[in-house]
């Protein structure tokens, strides 16, 4: 009850402290001082709190299971366990968006912590661009989706958290991806501010950078964390779906990292200044505009949240009047930067990096397209399709082609002018990454050619990275792991497709089924009682070709609250391969259907994303005399 | 050098030239039904989906395999009596064009942009 | 002037955007197809319920009448909410109604059958859904009207109500 009150007032005070910020820093703005005035840091510092607080009681609600708070009751339950009644807390539409303020607030108080040594006026108008933001989700809240709305009389019981939510990585996949996603506003509104003081400069992209950095390593881990959840709970052992909502936080990834490369340029030649902005402010208005998607109702998929029309006419005029103002501030403060040493030669770093960029914005196009197209399809003519991965595959796997080879080549060219050095070293690479590819993949698919091609392009990108790690030639260790994961994370994709191989039987227990020289045993089930589930436990033993028997115990479980029947994949991993079994009843029969998958080099794709943040992290922690 | 380089295209067009065994009826029951919408599912397909629905496509699909209907003949067939919307596949028709080349269209653009760009700065 | 043309463009397209995804809102997510075309009966064979026989859709709809295709089981919950509908339609003479036993048990349905009455002229088994799929169905309930010329002219997914059923005797006037 208190908890309610305290979790509602904290957000009423964050929004006056927010309009209160805006004033104090407006009236800083004019003043001559080189600091910004105390009283503002301690304001932003007192918003967080504010916000903290709020989250904190939201949080304790759930613990207590207080079903006088509605959102508790609508997704929480007695019987759940402690863990998922806290993560629970982020599981739903109110409870998330406690989630955007905190990293908002967090973000925008640690930059002012981190930006000391920049100019005031730019700290303090990233400051008041945040803050419009921030008042848009703080309105937002309080006015379409308050967490602390009562309910009366007080319900005994909760309506539950669907079970599938109910999972340690998706406990906190929410979290991490937010201070990626989330972690974007920052860019947008230091850019905006940097606009307006016309500092898009090479000491603006050393101070940014990190931002960049930070939120692109979270986002990365968060997307990835999403994809191992849907991978052992969502479908039969499929990551990635090209589902809506999954484009959606794919899409900011790409523009950020395409922006993360021309930060670099920046930094280095003082060139693309309109094009970073221009970046910063889609990256962040993609994550904006996936929020509407995902919120709205206006999409269909496994997992949107509760679908509410009203909810997405708020979040979409907050989303163009976000778009309006910032490229109302970008053609009307941006001056072009006319410095005259800005050559740009056809061979040069500079280049490859814009190869990089023109390339991101194709896939970005793809997904985007893909994305919201049958939405205006359906407007405009009311026909409906649906876009689903074969459209995804079949416009992004021939780029990649090309985009393996420049990333091959790309960071080994300098600045400014370049040629390609080792010529004949890099034509040898190629011609073993093609035979290789030919003998591995010769007998296993039917488009030969094209998949020759494919892999070859990624096996050349994985050895010239591999050898600049060893060699150390080059100097830039982070970008080259960084590469290394790219080229790792293509490669076990493509193997992985190529090299799956699936069994689906109906079998009775104590049945053995036999294929291929191996067999699988359904040896017995057993029954289990949980706090809010009833599970069936079956028992099966796996032999393979060499006679070596592994068993892999699938599950059925019911859960009380509410009444939902999930099946539950057991999967042995190993480096090399995932052994992945999962069982459904057949209704009305003793049967029981099994699909078996044998999932080569499944665990490398995860391996290869975090080699991909590591690189992300290497380089936020580098020491400046590095190149 | 050339001459390697020639030998290695001609080594490998010859081994093009083998086609592949074609693929078993399981594996094209599985490629097409990863394809078909659950209509009553909330963005799954058919293949990924236990529902009564999604259970009788299954069967439909595997007696017009055994009819031996292609591939492309089945999503015509589920087409007429659902609409485009149950293949995920979007076909090329007057509704889909924009979808398909839009993104080529980008590409293009793109690459054009960057090209002027650099003879621009080139100029200087 | 180059800036402001492309500021005129991007505000045009940013207002289309705009208008498409507000209206898109408002569009219902559920999927209720309209038929735009008249589509005809499928041709099928099908199992009788009351005789056993295979029976083909020429002999089904072998009248000059108008037909209502009900698809319906006897575990469905909302089947019983529109069955005294369909009693009272069956006693209209210018219509028969053929019902789809759908992915049901014959022991059960026959049940259902007379306890709540057999507005049917003729029941189909339609044991794997199959058959429903014929149709275009999503599942169960789902009604289709058919006219003389054997075009399916009206669908309704989900159990009917009053108005459909005025609906469907305005038209089969």
């Amino acid at each position: 009850m208190l908890a309610n009150q305290i979790g509602y007032y904290s957000l009423i005070l964050g929004l006056l402290l927010s309009v209160l910020l805006c004033g104090v820093s407006i009236k800083d703005l004019t003043r001559s001082s080189k600091q910004i005035n105390k009283n503002v840091l301690s304001l932003s510092f007192l918003q967080l709190v504010f916000v903290i607080l709020s989250f904190l009681s939201l949080i304790f609600s759930f613990i207590n299971s207080d079903f006088s708070n509605e959102t508790v009751f609508n997704n929480s339950h007695t019987t759940k366990p402690l863990f998922y009644k806290i993560s629970g807390t982020w599981g739903n539409h109110e409870g998330s968006l406690l989630l955007w303020l905190l990293v908002l607030t967090l973000f925008i108080f640690l930059f002012l912590i981190k930006s000391r040594e920049q100019p005031k006026k730019y700290r303090i108008l990233t400051l008041l661009f945040q803050q419009v933001v921030i008042i848009g989700f703080f309105l937002f809240v309080l006015m379409t989706s308050n967490p602390f709305n009562y309910l009366f009389p007080i319900p005994s019981e909760g309506l539950g958290l669907n079970p599938i939510l109910q999972d340690p990585a998706l406990a906190i996949h929410p979290p991490i991806l937010y201070l990626g996603y989330v972690g974007t506003s920052i860019i947008f509104s230091s850019s905006l501010a940097a606009v307006t003081q016309n500092y898009v400069s090479k000491q603006w992209a050393q101070h940014i950078k990190k931002w960049v950095l930070v939120s692109w390593i979270f986002l990365t881990i968060g997307i990835m964390l999403g994809s191992i959840w849907a991978y052992y709970e969502l479908g039969w052992g499929g990551f990635w779906f090209w589902d809506p909502v999954e484009n959606v936080s794919l899409m900011p990834w790409l523009t950020l990292t395409a922006l993360l490369h021309c930060i670099i340029v920046l930094e280095r030649r003082a060139a693309l200044t309109s094009w970073v902005v221009i970046l910063s402010i889609t990256t962040f208005t993609l994550s904006m505009c996936g929020t509407f998607l995902v919120r709205s109702g206006i999409l269909n998929s496994v997992h949107t949240f509760a679908n509410d029309p009203a909810r997405g006419i708020f979040i979409l005029i907050f989303l163009f009047v976000l778009i309006i103002l910032s490229l109302g501030i970008f053609f009307v403060f941006h001056k072009e930067n006319n410095k005259s040493q800005n050559n740009f030669f056809w061979l040069s770093k500079e280049v490859s990096i814009l190869i990089n960029n023109w390339f991101m914005m194709y896939f970005l196009s793809v997904v985007l397209i893909g994305t919201v197209y049958p939405i205006f399809l359906d407007v405009i003519s009311s026909e409906k399709i649906s876009v689903g991965p074969p459209f995804y595959q079949k416009l992004i796997a021939p780029f990649l082609i090309p985009f393996l080879l420049f990333m091959s080549l790309g960071p080994r060219l300098k600045w400014i002018r370049s040629k390609i050095e080792d010529k004949n070293s890099l034509i040898v690479t190629f011609i073993i990454s093609v035979m290789l590819t030919f003998f591995i993949i010769k007998n296993l698919t039917t488009e030969l050619l094209f998949y020759t091609v494919l892999f070859s392009a990624a096996f050349f990108l994985f050895f010239i990275t591999l050898k600049e790690l060893f060699i150390k030639k080059f100097n830039n260790v982070s970008q080259t792991v960084a590469h290394f994961g790219f080229s790792l994370l293509v490669l076990s994709i493509l193997f992985n497709g190529i090299l799956s191989s699936e069994i689906i039987t109906n079998i009775k227990i104590g049945e053995k089924y036999s294929y291929n020289k191996s067999e699988i045993f359904f040896k017995k089930i057993e029954e289990k009682k949980e706090s809010n589930f009833n599970s069936i436990i079956a028992y099966f033993e796996i032999k393979d070709e060499k006679g070596k028997i592994i068993e892999l115990k699938p599950e059925i479980r019911i859960y009380n609250q509410p009444v939902i029947i999930t099946s539950e994949a057991d999967i042995k991993t190993t480096l090399l391969e995932d052994k992945f079994l999962v069982m459904n009843l057949v209704k009305g029969n003793e049967f029981y259907n099994i699909r078996y998958q044998v999932k080569p080099l499944m665990v490398w794709i995860w391996i290869s994303v975090l080699l991909l943040s590591l690189g992300g992290l290497m380089s936020l922690f580098k020491k400046r005399y590095e190149k | 050098m050339k001459i390697l380089k020639i030998f290695i295209i001609l080594f490998l067009v010859t081994n093009f030239s083998e086609l592949k065994s074609d693929e078993t009826n399981d594996v094209l029951k599985n490629k097409i039904l990863k394809n078909i919408r659950c209509l009553i599912c909330q963005g799954q397909s058919v293949y990924d989906s236990e529902s009564d629905f999604a259970s009788s496509i299954k069967l439909i699909v595997d007696r017009k395999i055994n009819k031996g209907l292609k591939e492309d003949q089945i999503y015509a067939f589920l087409r007429k009596k659902y609409g485009d919307w149950i293949i995920f596949d979007p076909p090329l028709n007057k509704n889909t064009y924009i979808l398909w080349l839009l993104p080529l269209l980008f590409f293009l653009v793109g690459g054009a942009i960057i090209q002027k760009k650099i003879l621009k700065k080139n100029e200087k | 002037m180059k800036n402001k043309f492309c500021l005129f463009i991007v505000i045009i397209f940013l207002s289309f955007c705009f208008i498409i995804f507000y209206k898109g809102l408002n569009t219902p997510n559920t999927y209720t197809p309209q038929i735009n075309e008249k589509k005809k009966i499928p041709t099928f064979g099908a199992k009788d319920f009351d005789s056993n026989n295979y029976l083909n859709s020429d002999k089904i709809f072998e009248e000059k009448i108008f037909y209502i295709v009900n698809i319906w089981a006897s575990w469905c919950v909302p089947c019983r909410t529109e069955h005294p509908l369909l009693m009272q339609l069956s006693k209209n003479q210018s219509i028969k109604l053929i019902g789809l036993n759908y992915r049901d048990n014959y022991n059960n349905a026959k049940k259902f059958i007379s306890d709540f009455g057999n507005p049917y002229s003729r029941i189909l088994i339609d044991k794997d859904g199959t058959l429903a799929i014929e149709f275009g169905a999503y599942g169960v309930p789902e009604t289709f009207l058919i006219d003389k010329n054997k075009d399916i002219i009206k669908k309704f997914v989900g159990p009917i109500n009053q108005e459909i059923v005025k609906e469907i005797k305005l038209i089969i006037k």
